[in-house]
Order: structure tokens, then C-alpha cells, then sequence
């Protein structure tokens, strides 16, 4: 990550907390430099959700009414709960799946390559009620959307 | 191990759903010992049409065990698609199938 961007994030994290309200953008959050860079191995042991958020670049995004997230709104079973995010955006290059609310927070980045479209589809596992935040990056800007999940049974159990 | 893969194509783009076996230990869990079960996930997918990558994924341990994945991406009647995926321990495994 590029320190410019990265200092762009944090002012509009503030303003964008303020918006996303329940601290879930918190402004002023711990964030290492090591967890700058493009290591996606390191950003999926994160266990903070800024620090995730910031890894795939998104500290910055924008909320967009243009993102569907397909979930449940009450989980039964957390060990799965099926997610679908998709979008009309144009030029999208990556999809991210979060649980702001599981010990590691980064759940799945998908790359859109040639010819895909800006869809993807997978099952979760949720420790508990939590948001769960897409994020869509298309062409050089990130926007993200969230759904809270109700979980009933934890996934992480077993 | 396995792989399920199965592509559809309507109106020019290749519906591709798969279904991976696989434990996605999260690295969270206890065995009955109280020992901690080692992390043990797919973090790599690669899906390519007629070897060209459409899609890659970076995965996490949220994701459920026996991973489900829908995606699409352009393509026709008779394309190959190939599914491979790594996991954190370096084991791998891929499949191949003819869009439908």
C-alpha cells in the first residue's frame, strides 16, 4: 500500500465512520506497517478488522447502495451460512468477503480476471451475530456494503 | 479429497459451481485432548477457462468446511474449465470439466 492512499484512508475513515456509526470504522485504529503491503497469506491471520480492511486496501471505500449481498438474516447453523455478492459496477477487478465479527476477520478475496463477472458465491463460517461486509473494488476506488447476520449457533465451536 | 465442478452456459456466460472436500480447520478448534487442531484451509483457488485464469480467490478460515463456490465468467458451450486449489499446508488438488 501506497503511504499517500493509506494516509487518504485514515482521513476519510473518519468521516465514513461517522456514517457506518457502531464503531465498526473506528478512526485512529492500531494499524502496523506490516500489514501494508500485498501479502494476502498475512491479511487472512489478521485478527482485527480495520487491520483487514486496511490490508485489501479498503480503509478508504465507500459505502455503495450498488453492492447485493445474498444472506441470511438469521443463521441457524454458523458453520455455514451461504453468501452471494454481486454488483452492476463497471469494471470490477475484486470481491472481498468479511465477518467483522470472526477472530479473523478476512474471510475470501476473489480476483476477477477476463470475462468474469462481478459475482461470487461461497458459505461462511460465523462465530457469532456479526456484520458480514463485502467489499468490491472496481477500477482504482473500493466500495463496500454490509449485512448483519444473526447466528444462533456459533461455527467456530465446532 | 475431490472435486465437484460443473459449468452451465446461458446467454454467453459460463455459470461455474463447485464443491471441494476439504476439513478448513480454523486453527481455533480443540481436540477432546484440549489440544489445539492445527490450521489447515484451501487459501488458494484458481479457476481457469480453457487455460486462461478467469478467476482466483484468496480464502481465509472463515470459510465453511467442504467449500461451496459459484462464480461465472464468460465462455460457450464445450469450454474446458479446470479448478485448482492449494492449501496452507501446500496439498493441492484440481479437476477438470466441460461447460454444458
Amino acid at each position: 500500500m501506497k503511504r499517500r492512499t493509506f494516509l487518504q484512508g485514515t482521513l476519510s475513515a473518519s468521516a465514513a465512520g461517522l456514517a457506518a456509526g457502531a464503531g465498526l470504522l473506528t478512526p485512529g485504529a492500531v494499524m502496523a506497517d506490516s500489514h501494508g503491503g500485498g501479502d494476502m497469506a498475512a491479511a487472512f491471520k489478521l485478527d482485527n478488522y480495520d487491520a483487514a480492511m486496511e490490508a485489501i486496501g479498503a480503509k478508504d471505500a465507500a459505502e455503495s447502495g450498488d453492492i447485493k449481498i445474498k444472506a441470511p438474516e438469521i443463521a441457524e447453523n454458523g458453520a455455514v451460512v451461504p453468501v452471494t455478492v454481486s454488483t452492476e459496477m463497471e469494471g470490477v477487478t475484486q470481491i472481498a468477503m468479511l465477518v467483522a465479527a470472526n477472530p479473523t476477520p478476512l474471510a475470501a478475496v476473489f480476483n476477477m480476471g477476463e470475462g468474469a463477472q462481478a459475482m461470487a458465491s461461497t458459505r461462511l463460517k460465523m462465530g457469532k451475530t456479526s456484520d458480514m461486509v463485502a467489499v468490491v473494488k472496481a477500477g482504482d476506488k473500493s466500495f463496500t456494503a454490509k449485512q448483519e447476520i444473526k447466528v444462533t449457533i456459533g461455527g467456530c465451536g465446532g | 479429497m475431490a472435486i465437484k465442478l460443473k459449468a452451465k452456459e446461458k446467454k454467453g456466460v459460463l455459470q461455474i459451481k463447485a464443491l471441494m472436500n476439504h476439513p478448513m480447520e480454523t486453527g481455533q478448534r480443540k481436540d477432546s485432548k484440549g489440544e489445539k487442531i492445527p490450521a489447515h484451509y484451501i487459501s488458494d483457488v484458481v479457476i481457469q477457462v480453457n487455460d486462461k485464469d478467469a478467476i482466483t480467490a484468496n480464502w481465509g478460515a472463515s470459510i465453511s468446511k467442504n467449500p461451496y463456490l459459484s462464480v461465472s465468467a464468460a465462455g460457450k458451450k464445450g469450454d474446458k474449465v479446470k479448478l485448482s486449489w492449494t492449501d496452507n499446508k501446500g496439498e493441492s488438488d484440481s479437476t477438470e470439466a466441460e461447460a454444458k
